[in-house]
Formats: C-alpha cells, structure tokens, sequence
C-alpha cells in the first residue's frame, strides 16, 4: 500500500506545483514508483512545470467520470520511468470531482505506487479539501512571510478535522516546508525566521528551499528542478526534503548569509 | 536619536511574529464556531423584539480584540414615538 501525501497551503502561489513536482521526482529518482496528481481543475499547471503538457490526452475528471481508463490517462515522465502524472481536467470545473470517485482514483493509485502526491488547488474550499480527504501525511507549504503562515494555520486546523484519517481519530502526520526563504533577509530581521515560523504553526519542518532564480529556470525548461539541476541549492534541498520525507533522520541546516562589517552597519543586502 | 540610529533600519519581523501569534490564537480559538458577533447580534435582537419592535439596521454589534482584552460593542437606536418619525433615542 502506497502513501499518500498532499502537498497544500491555502495561499497561492507558494510553490505547491512547484515542490510536489520536486518532491515527486526527487522521490522517483530512488527507485520508488510515485505518481503526481494535479487537482487544480481548471487551472491545471503540474503539466506545464513538469513538461509533459503536450502529452496530456485524458485527466482526472476523465477517470473518475469513466470516459477514460486509469491507465490511459497516466502520462509517464521521460527522464524517469518511475514518474507518473495524472493531470487535472483544464476545461471543467470543481464540482466535476466526487468525493466517491477521489476515493476510487486515489485507493487505486494507493495499489499501485509507492507514492501518491496530491497537488491541492489554492484555498480552502471543496477543491482544497478534496486533495487532502485521502491523505496520510501532508507537506503545507509556507512561505516566511505573515499572509502564507496564517493561511498554513488554517490548513493545518483543516487537516486535523476535515481528512479521513483525522474522522477515524488518527492524525495526518503534517510537515511544513519553508520555500522561498532568503537568508539575507532574514538576516536583518526583514523576514519571518524559521524558528518564528515552526514556533507558530508547531509543526516539524521537513526542509527549507532558499530562493532561487533556479527554481524559475526549471519551470521555464519544463522540468522539475531536482532533475534539471540536481547541484543547485533549491534542488538540493529538495533531495534532502524528500529523504526526510522517506522517514530518514537527516538534520535540517538553516541556509546561512556571510555578511561583512559594512553590510551589518548598512544593513545592506550582501551580494 | 543617535547618528548610529541613522544607518540601523528597525526590524520587522519581530513586529511580523507578534501580530501573528496574537491574530492566531484568536483563530484557532474560533474555529469550528460560528461567528461570535453574528450569534451576539441575532439573539440580542430577539430579545429586544419581545419588548420594543426595532429594524435590523438600528442593532449594531462590533468587537475589537485587543492584546489582553476585547470590547463588545453594541448600538442599539430605539425609535422615539413621541418624537419626530425619524428622530432616534440613544
């Protein structure tokens, strides 16, 4: 039996697409069979991020209405032949995914793979609560900054209460992965530390990407960027991430910026 | 001010932390609950309507959270008979 996790935030624009296109590849490089589903209907984009856009011919709305079989609509990556996506329908809406037919796709995919992740839609409506309904571990996604930690809060209060697991008295185990961290920054006390952030949402962390233009290069190129450019410092600790995620004890190192005397005095941004 | 206060910029993420934790422990207290100051106003409006027949528009109820305590506030205008139709008692 695969695990299920959905990587969610309730804020937009995180990097949810992002990390689970990461993560998920990350993850299939060691071996494992993972597949990603995207349940963002209607502003489908795990596609585009992980360059299989072109290829998509049926999607989730598809299977769970019966027009097309699990199997047909699958698409399986080119780098990684342990790399599945199951996208999102583009041109309906929400209401075109059933709670019963999430259940089927996902305990049929449980089946099959060693890894499900689940890519939930911004928000915390039907869409948000179906991603995670199934789901046995979650990765929320937060960036250090006010708005992203609140909207993490809420989705943590949702995972504790609206997901199978939390009605049968067990919990989702949750792990907040900080994106978008900039050390500098943070540095001069502009932005949320980690230690502010993990304090107020008292979650474990299960890593921090530094920002990095990377990130966008790899979106650009259609590739997730663990594969793309599996040196770089996101990518890294995304790798690292997802060992963690695999349960391994690996020590989470906070991303440190050496500064001189004169951007201390300055506070200026060191280069 | 010290010439040091000049090249030192004063840090917001403190502030950042303190706003949050504050705004969070109201939130997750209220989760799951239904609006506090709606249940407020729907009831205290069915208690005056026993007595004095008032419109929805003349009940106002509001809260302010504050670090250690919150205030309620409620205006409530009761139509004056004797007066002017549109003249309002306090």
């Amino acid at each position: 039996m695969g695990k299920v996790v959905v990587v969610t935030s309730g804020k937009g624009g995180v990097g949810k697409t992002t990390s689970t296109a990461a993560l998920g590849a990350a993850v299939a490089k060691t071996g494992k069979k993972v597949a990603l589903v995207d349940f963002d209907v209607g502003l489908r984009n795990l596609d585009l991020i992980m360059g299989a856009e072109r290829r998509v011919v049926f999607d989730l709305v598809n299977v769970i209405q019966g027009t097309a079989k699990l199997s047909q609509a699958l698409i399986r990556d080119k780098r990684l032949e342990t790399l599945y996506l199951l996208p999102a329908s583009q041109t309906r809406d929400k209401d075109a995914l059933t709670e019963e037919g999430v259940a089927e796709v996902i305990a049929r995919l449980r089946s099959v793979f060693d890894y499900v992740f689940c890519d939930s839609p911004a928000g915390i409506e039907r869409g948000a609560q179906l991603a995670m309904r199934f789901a046995d571990e979650a990765v929320i996604v937060t960036n250090p900054e006010v708005s992203s930690v609140r909207d993490s809060d809420r989705i943590i209060g949702l995972l504790d209460a609206r997901t199978i697991k939390a009605e049968q008295g067990e919990l989702v185990q949750k792990h907040v992965l900080v994106t978008r961290y900039d050390a500098a920054r943070a540095a001069r006390g502009e932005m949320l530390s980690i230690d502010d952030v993990l304090e107020i949402l008292s979650t474990p962390l299960l890593g921090i990407i530094p920002e990095s233009q990377d990130v966008l290069r790899a979106s650009n190129l259609g590739a997730p960027v663990t594969l793309s450019e599996p040196l770089n410092s996101a990518a890294k600790a995304y790798l690292e991430a997802a060992r963690r995620l695999e349960g391994e004890d690996l020590p989470v190192v906070v991303p440190f910026e050496r500064k001189g005397f004169l951007d201390r005095l300055l506070g200026r941004r060191a280069a | 001010m010290s010439i040091l206060d000049l090249f030192k910029r004063r840090t917001s993420a403190p502030v950042a932390r303190e706003r949050l934790q504050l705004l969070l422990a109201y939130e997750r207290q209220s989760r799951g609950q239904p609006d506090l100051v709606s249940v407020l106003r729907e009831e205290i409006m069915a208690v005056i309507a026993r007595h004095v027949q008032i419109d929805q528009d003349y009940l106002q109820v509001s809260m302010e959270r504050g670090a250690t305590m919150s205030t309620l506030e409620i205006d409530i205008q009761i139509p004056n008979k004797s007066a002017q139709p549109l003249a309002m008692a306090g």
